[in-house]
């Protein structure tokens, strides 16, 4: 059974009040004249995390990237109903989305203090006191240029940024990629902690931290969608999470990050970078 | 000794010159990917402006006194309108084409001179100025010409003004934060295109104050003047580092020292050579220039 022909036979999950906050239809993404996406379908629900999971180059941040316009796409993308496809990129993220790219997407020779000053919007008072509060480093650091933070310090400024203007919507690509087990556990409280407040798409590959918040997923192969529901349903399904996940044998639910990553480590080699 | 002085002073006006033209190359380049061969041809338009102005035409703008800062002013006025007609009209449309907007630039940069000649023809025009800055200055026992001293305090004014543009407005750390990532930029909600239009707006306005003042330091205009300060501009930009002012400023003062000590000690012409041959130098040693990133 290919994963192209499931997608359309797999019901999509919606919350139970009102549709999803993000409706994503037949999102197609050509690059260099070769189709990376061939009509992804995923629904963020309107409240807590919904994971998008997939096997390395199953296209989750190239979907990522073409929910935001940041490469060419056609399909169909609401928020909250209203047609984002055809806007520019920094007109639909000032409708209320806070991105956290997958390579942090921290201005190197900028302060931390620049920034986050650059993610002001200028409508509204931009809520530092939240931030600062979650990292408390990103104070002491201000005046700290940003490539000389370790890359858990430059996630925080990255997360930091999504944070500070009341946001309808945060993407987050891969936050807990390279980085020290003990910051992963700190990344994931402060995503549990903004997801009581605003709904996540989070893209990872660290599975306990997707059993840990995830509320609703959605599995890409090949560049499609090949299965969406709640998260419960698929992670608790050994069998699916095999088929779907490539995850050789499933944890149980309840085993805490730092030490999931025999089980739950598909796919990640990268776990080495030394952090604060 | 006063020969040493009077090279340094000539050597660091001639660096004047060529940082007014380079800094916005720099910033054009290190933020849009833009290499502007137009850039020149906003030299010839800010000189021309102001030579025009300069010889009456303009009422209120003559060649003394403030009627001379008002004939610079509109040429700056002008070369900062056209470099804002050029993003918008003939750099913006091809954005996600680099090669055609390569040779967009380049057309321009012939079509411009080309017309200036059809205008006013191709000789060099006699420049109006101030007495005062067609004298000499005497500076420890040399006697400089006073408008290189010009020169250089309008490079440094309009080098501490990009500075404090860059490090202190809003509109500078965008632009600083475009020259490391465009795209981050546009995803943190800002239209990095306003931006675009700024940095053409600041590059046209140095550029033309460069030909203003590049009237004085030649004595003359002519249609070709921007071009061939446009080669050695571009020297000083990948010297200095893509899209640095400061690195600008640095490769600005070497060059041009080079240049003018060169010159005098060994046979004219051989200056310019030894430009060409520091910089083929430096990028053998260091492929990023002085300061920026790699090009």
């Amino acid at each position: 059974m290919s994963p192209g022909r499931t997608a359309r036979t797999v019901p999509t999950a919606r919350p139970a009040e009102g549709g999803p906050l993000l409706a994503v239809r037949g999102l197609r993404v050509l690059i260099g004249g070769r189709h990376i996406l061939h009509g992804v379908d995923l629904d963020v629900a309107a409240q807590g995390v919904t994971a998008l999971l997939g096997r390395n180059g199953a296209g989750k941040t190239t979907t990522v990237r073409g929910v935001l316009g940041l490469v060419p796409r056609t399909g169909s993308v609401l928020l909250d109903g209203e047609e984002t496809v055809g806007l520019a990129t920094h007109t639909l993220v000032r409708r209320g989305i806070g991105y956290a790219p997958e390579d942090r997407g921290v201005f190197a020779g900028l302060t931390v203090a620049e920034n986050l000053r650059l993610a002001e919007r200028g409508d509204g008072e931009p809520d530092y006191a939240l931030v600062h509060e979650l990292f408390p480093e990103l104070l002491t650091r201000a005046r700290q240029a940003a490539g000389t933070l370790s890359g858990g310090q430059q996630q925080m400024v990255a997360i930091g940024r999504t944070l500070l203007n009341g946001n309808r919507l945060i993407i987050a690509d891969e936050p807990t990629k390279g980085l020290a087990p003990k910051v992963v556990t700190e990344v994931t409280s402060v995503l549990e902690r903004a997801a009581e407040a605003v709904p996540v798409l989070l893209v990872e590959q660290n599975l306990a931290m997707v059993r840990r918040l995830a509320t609703h997923c959605a599995v890409l192969a090949d560049g499609r969608t090949a299965h969406q529901g709640p998260a419960a349903a698929l992670l608790g399904d050994p069998e699916a999470t095999r088929r779907l996940l490539g995850v050789g044998r499933a944890p149980s639910p309840a085993i805490p990050p730092t030490t999931a990553d025999d089980a739950a480590g598909a796919g990640r080699s990268d776990r080495t970078e030394a952090d604060l | 000794m006063d020969t040493v002085v009077l090279l340094t002073l000539t050597g660091l006006g001639l660096g004047a010159l060529y940082f007014l033209v380079a800094s916005g190359l720099s910033l054009i380049f290190g933020l849009m990917d833009v290499l502007n061969f137009a850039h020149g041809a906003l030299l010839s338009v800010g000189a021309y402006a102001t030579w025009w102005a300069a010889s009456g035409h303009l009422p209120g703008a003559g060649s003394g006194g403030l009627g001379f800062v008002l004939a610079v002013l509109f040429g700056v006025v002008v070369g900062t309108l056209a470099a804002i007609v050029l993003e918008l009209v003939v750099v913006r449309p091809l954005y996600t084409r680099p090669r055609e907007q390569v040779l967009a630039t380049v057309g321009v940069s012939l079509a411009v001179p080309a017309l200036l000649s059809g205008i006013w023809g191709t000789d060099p025009l006699t420049f109006p100025g101030p007495e005062a800055l067609k004298s000499t200055v005497g500076v420890l026992g040399a006697s400089v010409p006073a408008n290189r001293l010009v020169l250089i305090a309008a490079a440094v004014l309009v080098w501490a003004g990009l500075k404090l543009f860059l490090d202190r407005t809003r509109h500078g750390l965008v632009v600083r934060a475009g020259v490391e990532d465009r795209a981050m930029v546009t995803a943190l909600g800002i239209d990095v295109r306003k931006a675009f239009t700024l940095v053409f707006a600041i590059g046209g306005a140095a550029a033309a104050l460069g030909g203003a003042l590049g009237g004085l330091y030649f004595g003359s205009v002519d249609p070709g003047q921007g071009t061939s300060l446009l080669i050695f501009a571009f020297v000083v930009v990948v010297t200095g580092g893509m899209g640095s002012v400061t690195g600008a400023a640095v490769a600005s003062v070497v060059i041009g020292l080079v240049q003018q000590f060169a010159n005098y000690y060994t046979t004219a012409g051989l200056g310019d050579l030894a430009v060409v041959v520091l910089l083929a130098a430096l990028l053998l040693v260091r492929p990023r220039g002085l300061t920026g990133r790699l090009a």
